[in-house]
């Protein structure tokens, strides 16, 4: 039965692929990758990886999908015709790097192989100590904080260096003098307006639980900082980007990502303080438990700071760039 | 009692799993933009929260329970207004009912 899940999935994946290939109209496209990622977190699901599964609904799913579609806002609709152009050398080139993929997988442990070097390294010990270690159910959340936090620290280090670059290309420049965040359609549009208040609080309810919840079921900083990010969004969608921002000031939400990132990083410092190494949270109280959890506390935190601000920044400067260049048929300025 | 709630529950999944087909071939068969989003919304108002009702039946009174509740009040509440909002947005983009085509669409060939 699992097995034929699995495969209905796969194939759904790659009809998903194929359309997105044949597809030449981008919004159709932005959505086919929606559902893409959707299936793909299915999938996970269906493996047990909870985890994973939530961070690809929320990341893939949700989130990428919005950022996607509010810059095709501002570019083409539609993709250029290529017709004309030579496809002998691509077509050589994706099938040469298949056909090396699919050779390289015959080296590849059989799937759920309990031999598998991933299931002999230290996944075992992660397993065996977590209990007995950190005291939390979610196994997944003491790898990600505890025992690969330096990892995680990294991670969280690229959200922050993707914002960064978002900044500095496109800058926190105000829209220019003139254009107004004229009251868009939207604003007539009374059912969405009360549906979205219902949701909003509900959605930002939801974020938190998936924040401090995250060492007893699947979820953590990740996954909440997109949930968080997402019901803001929603909000400035209905109620318009002013009202957002008003909501949450971008001369606060600027400071957030690094914010969280020193949350992360002060936290290893504290550690060194008190004379651990970095990052090494049992110094942090006298119960080694309790000085695991109270760690993972802090850094989950950091970790949604930074997530939540870095997605609510990059919307914020796509979207007030596409008021700036907003024209009078909603067609996007090229 | 058990075997009732047992029959119940299966009941309400295979009706949830017949609006689900009911609502695909409608999406595929039906003439225009909007009749075919109302055979999308059945999908979204009928298959899914029968098909939860008949999950929270199998899963009897837990927490398991609450959580499915709470899923359909959340989809009872979102799918019917993204239907609304697609509509609405359908028609603002020019989209008239009935006509296969927007006349924007025809222009553009």
């Amino acid at each position: 039965m699992d097995t034929l899940v699995d495969i209905l999935l796969l194939a759904f994946i790659a009809i998903c692929a194929i359309a997105i290939l044949r597809l030449r109209d981008l919004f159709a496209v932005t959505m086919m990758f929606g559902l893409f990622s959707f299936i793909a977190a299915g999938l996970f699901a269906t493996m047990h990886a909870l985890d994973v599964a939530f961070t690809e609904a929320a990341v893939g799913a949700g989130i990428a999908t919005i950022l996607i579609l509010v810059t095709l806002g501002q570019t083409a609709r539609r993709e250029k015709s290529q017709a004309g152009r030579n496809v002998l050398l691509p077509l050589l080139v994706v099938w040469v790097t298949g056909a090396v993929l699919i050779y390289g997988t015959a080296d590849l442990p059989v799937f759920g192989d309990p031999q598998a070097p991933a299931h002999l390294h230290v996944a075992p010990y992660y397993i065996e100590n977590t209990r007995e270690h950190i005291g939390i159910p979610n196994m997944v959340a003491a790898v990600l904080a505890s025992y690969r936090a330096y990892d995680t620290l990294g991670e969280v280090v690229v959200v922050f260096a993707a914002v960064l670059g978002v900044i500095a290309l496109l800058g926190l420049r105000r829209r220019p003098a003139g254009v107004e965040a004229r009251p868009r359609d939207l604003e007539e549009h009374q059912v969405l307006k009360v549906v979205a208040k219902m949701i909003v609080p509900v959605i930002l309810l939801f974020a938190l639980y998936v924040q401090f919840h995250g060492e007893y079921s699947p979820g953590g900083g990740f996954q909440a900082g997109v949930i968080f990010a997402a019901a803001i969004i929603l909000y400035a969608l209905v109620f318009g980007l002013d009202t957002a921002r008003q909501v949450i000031p971008p001369r606060i939400l600027g400071w957030l990502p690094a914010v969280g990132v020193l949350i992360f990083g002060c936290t290893g410092v504290l550690t060194q303080l008190l004379g651990g190494n970095y990052l090494d949270y049992y110094v942090l109280a006298e119960n080694p438990q309790t000085a695991q959890q109270l760690g993972i506390l802090m850094i989950e935190i950091g970790v949604g700071v930074t997530v939540a601000s870095v997605m609510l920044l990059i919307y914020f400067i796509f979207a007030e760039r596409a008021l700036g260049t907003r024209t009078d048929d909603g067609e996007a300025g090229r | 009692m058990a075997l009732a709630l047992d029959l119940l529950s299966w009941a309400l999944i295979l009706v949830g799993g017949a609006f689900g087909v009911i609502g695909g071939i409608g999406l595929l068969r039906l003439p225009d933009f909007f009749t075919r989003i109302h055979a999308g919304s059945v999908t979204d108002s009928m298959c899914a929260p029968c098909i939860i009702a008949g999950l929270m039946l199998q899963s009897g009174l837990t927490l398991v329970t609450v959580k499915l509740a709470f899923l359909i009040l959340f989809l009872l509440l979102t799918s019917p207004t993204a239907t609304h909002a697609l509509a609405k947005a359908a028609l603002h983009g020019g989209l008239v009912p009935g006509k296969e085509h927007s006349p924007a669409e025809e222009h553009r060939g």
